[in-house]
């Protein structure tokens, strides 16, 4: 508990921080006061905050879920084929030039995500089988990923084709309050169906056979989980592309904070991806680039040091 | 009112391991099913914990069919110790034990109760005083005790256990065998699988034997460990003899054809 209300506090200082960081520097007196200043805090900067929260919490509790339920900590919710299902409904909705209204992209990537499920789904069957379904996400995520690649190689325009690569690469820039109504009911659904699988993931620590004799429904816990990763992952790719890593590395942050129980580390893994995610964020902005490096790149070129320290001290207690 | 299976038959993968058999589990008592590898003991104790459906037959508590009641009711009815010891993340000893109350308290939390019968599994298993280190960095035998007690957390009226006694020294097999034991005598209905025979012999109250899917003998240890039913199980010979209190001591010699 006190753990989460300091990762909130943070959070909120971060999105605090994250209303001052840009090109231009708003003064406070100006944030609430109407003008063309405040408009850049309240309409562009506010809003992007959130997105990022939005997008970071989504992630970190769907690769704390995900590493749960797969029993193995190097689960990433991209796993499951349902970002890159998610990906490719944005693609579409680019490549035939969809993109107009605000409201397209997110919407086909929606609609990607939910596909991508359905397919899961079928594929998957009502087995519970953990093999099973791993496999039908890897095949879903390869199957996604090369038709992504062939409507980036027919794009009409060297410049459709640059455009559907870049939003790949994850970004924030230009988010509104759309996006905000767009993602946090659906995040927020998705996160419901993981808290409510969370007990069931402590109790398949001690293997298949021993979750099921404690009263576990396999099948039931998948649907939650092909629910709950759906959801949070499709939201945050229709909003902000694809941004890898937060799902694989924060929930290796937080498990020795909390005793490495998966039910606890759903919470401070949400609230730990939204934070770094609104600091990645911060740190694209205040870069001086010419133009603002895309924050999936950002994320990964920040993550994977730190990551491979991780390792470095895991192979110590290994060994 | 008991635990009972009634003409179970499975087959898998085109392999009869079930082949009509019936029988039945009294509360307060300790049974063990003998019977060499593949004779399907296992199998068995995977339909009365509801983890396979047979083709046939029925598994029935107190006259209910076993797959009609609710899971989470089954598991506060029926607790299982897989022969398999997972212990996947690193979580400590006290919240492994926990879990063996899974079924009891709600989404929000544990009750005063929840936190009696995990501190008395601890303490009937011995595990107590290793409360709170790492589970998965206790030795294998360590590791085997806070596993049973997890199932005996959850107060379960049956407890069905799959070679428990694999893995575990002398001194810790009398301890686990004297808290089977002590929760027959706190009245629930205790089901192992077990291997070593003077073992059998000296907790089972009954004991059924099993060969190729179908149970060949059952009773008490002076009806069914004789040198010609463990013969035919297990295709041994073997010597019973007695320890100086009179119990028997049982030990294959050779093999037999």
């Amino acid at each position: 508990m006190r753990l989460n209300f300091g990762l909130l506090a943070a959070l909120l200082v971060a999105m605090l921080g994250s209303l001052m960081a840009g090109r231009t520097w708003v003064p406070f007196d100006h944030w609430l006061s109407g003008d063309l200043q405040s408009l850049i805090v309240m309409e562009l900067r506010l809003p992007r905050a959130f997105v990022g929260a939005i997008v970071g919490a989504s992630l970190g509790m769907a690769g704390a879920a995900m590493q749960g339920y797969l029993r193995n900590p190097l689960a990433d919710p991209g796993l499951f084929g349902v970002s890159s299902s998610a990906a490719l409904g944005a693609v579409v909705s680019l490549y035939f030039g969809f993109a107009v209204s605000a409201w397209l992209l997110p919407i086909f990537a929606l609609a990607g995500a939910g596909l991508g499920m359905a397919a899961l789904a079928i594929l998957a069957g009502r087995s519970g089988s953990l093999i099973l379904f791993t496999l039908a996400g890897v095949t879903l995520s390869s199957l996604t990923g090369a038709l992504t690649s062939l409507l980036i190689s027919l794009a009409p325009t060297p410049f459709a084709s640059s455009e559907i690569v870049t939003w790949l690469m994850g970004a924030l820039m230009d988010r509104s309050w759309d996006d905000v109504r767009i993602a946090l009911p659906v995040s927020a659904v998705g996160m419901g169906a993981l808290l409510w699988a969370a007990r069931y993931l402590d109790a398949l620590t001690l293997g298949d056979a021993a979750a099921r004799s404690m009263g576990v429904n396999m099948a039931r816990l998948q649907w939650l989980i092909v629910i709950g990763v759906g959801l949070t992952v499709g939201s945050s790719v229709a909003v902000a592309g694809i941004i890898g890593f937060v799902g694989l590395v924060v929930p290796h942050l937080v498990r020795p904070l909390v005793g490495h129980e998966p039910s606890a580390l759903l919470i401070p893994s949400a609230l730990t991806g939204a934070l770094l995610v609104v600091l990645a964020d911060c740190l694209v902005r205040i870069l001086p680039s010419t133009s603002e490096v895309r924050l999936g790149i950002a994320m990964a070129c920040l993550g994977t040091p730190f990551f491979m320290m991780l390792l470095f001290n895991m192979r110590r207690e290994v060994a | 009112m008991a635990l009972r299976f009634d003409h179970l038959a499975l087959t898998l993968r085109g392999r009869p391991v079930l082949c009509d058999v019936s029988g039945g589990f009294p509360r307060a008592s300790v049974t063990v099913i003998l019977g060499a590898n593949g004779a399907g003991k296992s199998t068995l104790l995977s339909c009365l914990a509801a983890l396979r459906t047979p083709d046939s037959g029925m598994v029935t508590l107190d006259g209910r069919p076993l797959l009609a009641i609710p899971a989470m009711e089954r598991a506060r009815q029926i607790g299982l110790l897989p022969q398999q010891a997972d212990i996947h993340w690193d979580i400590n000893v006290r919240a492994l034990v926990a879990l063996g109350r899974l079924s009891h308290h709600g989404r929000w939390g544990r009750s005063a109760a929840d936190e009696a019968a995990i501190a008395e599994a601890m303490e009937q298993t011995d595990c107590a005083r290793f409360a709170d280190r790492k589970a998965q960095r206790l030795s294998g035998g360590e590791q085997a005790r806070v596993l049973l007690a997890r199932v005996l957390a959850g107060k379960p009226d049956w407890v069905l256990a799959d070679e428990p006694l694999a893995n575990l020294d002398p001194a810790h097999q009398l301890d686990a065998m004297a808290c089977f034991r002590a929760a027959a005598t706190a009245g629930a209905g205790v089901v192992l699988v077990l291997h070593d025979l003077t073992q059998a012999a000296r907790i089972a109250d009954h004991l059924i034997v099993m060969k190729e899917g179908g149970i060949i003998a059952s009773g008490t240890a002076a009806d069914v460990l004789t040198p010609a039913v463990l013969e035919v199980a297990y295709g041994v010979r073997v010597h019973i003899g007695q320890d100086e209190t009179g119990a028997p001591v049982i030990t294959p010699i050779a093999r037999v054809g």
